[in-house]
């Protein structure tokens, strides 16, 4: 076979046309794109808000401060303390000639009080603190940064867990069904009568409060949705004689659910995947609003609207807060739309692509 | 004046035009068919004159009685959709809807078509019912279509096509779901229908024998263009087309080699139970049975084929999954002097590769997202785990070039390909490929052929038989076709509501004369 025909086959891959579909979509392959850069941009959230500097050269010696840790001494302070490099004191130490600093884009990191600023807190939007503080004078631009970066990042784990333990359990109850599926659709229908907002209240009075606590509260939680689509696509799947040609050349079990339905049953599991991320998203935030989520101190989106509620007055805090929370749900549920679009079987024919009947050979 | 005169029609879905140019007329108490395979544009054809279609680009011109239907306005289209054009599909199980009466969606033509009251319009649907010989029309009127049987289902969409008195009747496929002992039933209501009413009829089908049966004049369709048409006698005498041709010559000659002595499989009182909900309480504690399979008793020999015929429901898939103990049954079934109720798990598997399988639909029986090589592959994995990827792959091109799956003489080319990229046929062919690749001794045919066109068909057939004389291959082949059953089988298992009514050679069951019938 030709490079040009191997090239041609594997475009042929199912998978592989289905992505096709999906970058053809521009909204939402635009969207994928802009929530990929956003993401990976927060990622280096560090490199670009932080208090302080990348690189110091002081007095000949060079110094990087963003892994190192240096008392104020080393620049000529009088305490043994950690440098605050925001100090006016330091700065002009910084500022004489030969030395330097190269300070991150943003200058304050999320934990940073800005001791310096000459408005009472919340400060609204300045030079110094381009989209404001919040109301104990930390730079909001940065709290922005760290807080997306967690909500991501959690939302992430959170719906690999869900997607994994609800595919493995759809899995099972699907295929086996009978009383198998019974018992456990039983299981999940206990299950998912709990109250989970006052188990979260009751849990996050219990412990202290971390995020590995809500990542495991909200999971659990979580998984009942994506189970209940792979249940019923297995169900489907399970008498369509593929799988009963693979029984009977004698195909094992564990072969058959993995090999054969599983990739039959990925579609609703992929095309739920951004808006589980949303709704993720959108849980953390809600539970941090409410001042049961996250450990007080850890950025977080759903805190900085709680505190937007409180100050009204301070409109920067709610408005920034909201601008980046709806963008990023938006552009994840446009993502989800798209996906279910170019995984949608009835796209496959009314492109045309399926089958080109080929002449018989008689 | 003609009833219908479809002149140079032209339908294109976005870029594809499926059909090209046609051109017929239809008189009034005319009965016309319009023939072809899947995918020749006649439905497509058909629901044009009605504009059924969405998003299609319509070119040419469609007069009934003289008007354009393709200038038409909504509300005259509305008129003219059930009012003097009533279309019947195939399947009545999804053309009714399933949470109304019947009477009820009868009533609702009348109602919006007539402007009738509701006394009136009930009165009128039992009278519908009563002429379309629906029994005790007075009580089915309130039934639910899952309380009708499939013939009875049928005579109700008839009846509601028929309700408002139309001119022309479209019917798609009328009769391909029902059971071959319905099916003249309902052709012979349609026509005496017809002949009281002056009623035309365009008749979409692929069935040759209704079509001898049934038309007047026949159009033939290939591939979007009308190849043929004329007087249905001259037309199945002497067609003009070579496609025609080749759609009368499908019928299978009968090519068998004569079985050998021994016995391959062998059933004593085979008997299927399925577990069925009872009603009320009682289903808390236990469930019922249906018994699909009572007592089925057969021996089969190398080289033999057995066919297996019924009516839907008769019981004959059950029993043929039985046989390849993919659901549990009583008696005793031996593969090769070997018993599947008696062996370990692990037996069983080895036992497997012995009794192999053909599903009826090529698209649902391979896996949508495996290779061709990875299909036809896995009975290797499984039976001889021993060989890995690269000394598996000349017996998978092998088994391929045995089937006949072959692209510029070799099937190489063809194993990364996937199940989506063949038509029908050849997808039936890799099935069989998956199916020979193990070496079994017996194969289970379900319906090997019903979903595939009848020119396909034979070579599908055709190439069974020659599989057959090659390899002493014993079938069990399972069809409600007679054509099939007649050209293939050896001996014949008759089977009605789970009992094997009559059992024989090919020869003796297929000339009692109701088959004759049948089978036309």
């Amino acid at each position: 076979m030709t490079d040009a025909g191997r090239a041609a086959r594997s475009r042929q891959n199912p998978w592989r046309r289905a992505w096709r579909r999906f970058t053809g979509n521009r909204l939402g392959w635009r969207s994928l794109q802009i929530f990929l850069a956003a993401a990976l941009v927060s990622l280096f959230a560090e490199v670009l808000s932080n208090d302080r500097p990348l690189l110091v050269r002081y007095h000949g010696h060079y110094y990087v401060p963003l892994v190192q840790t240096l008392p104020e001494t080393t620049f000529g302070g009088d305490f043994q303390t950690p440098t605050d490099f925001l100090d006016p004191f330091i700065q002009a130490k910084l500022a004489k000639p030969g030395n330097f600093a190269l300070f991150p884009p943003n200058h304050y990191h999320y934990t940073t009080i800005n001791y310096f600023s000459r408005v009472p807190d919340p400060a609204p939007p300045s030079r110094q603190n381009w989209l404001g503080t919040d109301d104990r004078g930390r730079d909001l631009l940065a709290r922005l940064l760290y807080g997306f970066r967690l909500s991501v990042l959690f939302a992430l784990v959170v719906t690999v867990i869900c997607t994994v333990a609800g595919v493995a359990y759809g899995a099972i109850q699907g295929y086996f069904a009978g009383w198998t599926d019974i018992t456990m659709e039983r299981a999940v229908e206990v299950w998912s009568a709990m109250p989970a907002l006052y188990l979260l209240i009751i849990f996050s009075s219990l412990f202290s409060p971390s995020l590995w606590l809500l990542i495991a509260l909200i999971s659990v939680f979580g998984w009942m949705g994506v189970a209940a689509y792979v249940r019923a696509e297995f169900l489907k799947n399970r008498t369509l004689d593929y799988v009963r040609a693979a029984k009977a050349l004698g195909q094992r079990d564990r072969v058959i659910i993995f090999r054969h339905i599983l990739p039959n049953c990925l579609t609703p599991v992929i095309t739920l995947v951004p808006f589980e991320m949303a709704g993720a998203i959108g849980a953390l935030t809600s539970l941090d609003f409410l001042g049961l989520g996250v450990p007080e101190g850890t950025p977080s989106l759903g805190e900085l609207l709680q505190q937007g509620k409180n100050n009204l007055d301070a409109w920067w805090i709610s408005l920034a807060t909201f601008i980046v929370l709806v963008t990023t749900l938006v552009l994840l549920i446009l993502v989800g739309d798209a996906l279910r679009d170019a995984l949608d079987p009835r796209k496959e024919v009314a492109e045309g692509d399926a089958p080109e009947p080929a002449e018989e050979a008689a | 004046m003609s009833l219908l005169e479809v002149n140079g029609l032209c339908v294109s879905f976005g870029r594809r035009r499926v059909v090209d140019q046609v051109s017929f007329t239809l008189e009034r108490g005319e009965k016309l068919a319009l023939v072809g395979e899947s995918g020749s544009g006649k439905t497509v054809t058909a629901l044009a004159t009605l504009r059924l279609h969405h998003g299609a680009r319509l070119e040419g011109g469609i007069r009934f009685e003289g008007r354009d239907v393709l200038a038409m306005g909504p509300d005259d289209l509305q008129a003219l959709r059930g009012g003097e054009i009533a279309v019947i599909f195939q399947e009545p199980m999804t053309a009714l809807n399933p949470v109304m009466t019947v009477g009820a969606q009868i009533m609702e033509a009348l109602q919006t078509h007539k402007g009738l009251g509701r006394a009136q319009a009930r009165e009128q649907a039992i009278e519908a019912l009563r002429r379309v010989e629906v029994p005790e029309p007075g009580r089915r009127v309130d039934d639910y279509p899952h309380q009708l049987s499939g013939g009875q289902r049928q005579r109700a969409m008839i009846a509601m096509a028929l309700a408002c008195d139309p001119k022309l009747l479209i019917a798609d496929e009328p009769t391909t779901a029902l059971d071959v002992s319905i099916r003249y039933q309902i052709l012979d209501l349609l026509d005496r229908l017809r002949r009281e009413r002056d009623l035309a009829v365009l008749m979409i089908t692929h069935d040759l024998n209704l079509v001898r049966r049934f038309a007047d004049r026949v159009a033939v369709m290939e591939r979007g263009i009308l190849v043929e048409q004329g007087a249905m006698v001259q037309v199945m005498e002497a067609p003009l087309h070579p496609y025609t041709r080749k759609l009368i010559d499908s019928r299978c000659a009968r090519d068998v080699a004569e079985p050998g002595d021994g016995v391959v499989l062998q059933g004593r009182s085979v008997r299927v139970d399925y577990p069925v909900s009872r009603p009320g309480i009682r289903g808390w504690f236990g469930k019922g049975a249906f018994t699909a399979v009572r007592g089925a008793s057969f021996t089969l020999a190398p080289g033999e084929t057995l066919g297996v015929i019924g009516e839907s429901g008769s019981g004959k898939t059950s029993l043929a999954l039985a046989l390849l103990n993919l659901i549990p049954a009583g008696g005793e079934i031996e593969v090769e002097g070997r018993s599947w109720a008696t062996l370990d798990p692990r037996s069983r598997r080895g036992l497997r590769r012995y009794i192999q399988v053909v599903f009826q639909d090529p698209f649902s029986s391979l896996s949508p997202r495996l290779t061709v090589e990875q299909i036809v592959g896995e009975g290797l994995e499984i039976h001889e785990p021993g060989l890995d990827r690269l000394q598996r792959r000349p017996r998978v091109v092998a088994a391929l070039e045995d089937v006949g799956l072959v692209e510029d003489g070799s099937a190489e080319a063809l194993l990364d390909r996937y199940p989506h990229e063949f038509s029908g046929g050849q997808r039936q062919r890799i099935a069989i490929a998956r199916a020979l690749i193990v070496q079994p001794r017996i194969v289970v045919l379900d319906e090997p052929t019903s979903s595939l066109d009848v020119t396909i068909q034979k070579q599908v057939l055709e190439l069974l038989a020659q599989l057959q004389r090659r390899r002493r291959l014993s079938y069990v082949l399972v069809t409600h076709d007679i054509d099939v059953v007649r050209a293939m089988a050896h001996r014949v298992l008759v089977m009605k509501d789970g009992q094997v009514v009559k059992e024989g050679p090919a020869e003796q069951v297929l000339s009692d004369h109701l088959w004759q019938d049948l089978g036309a």
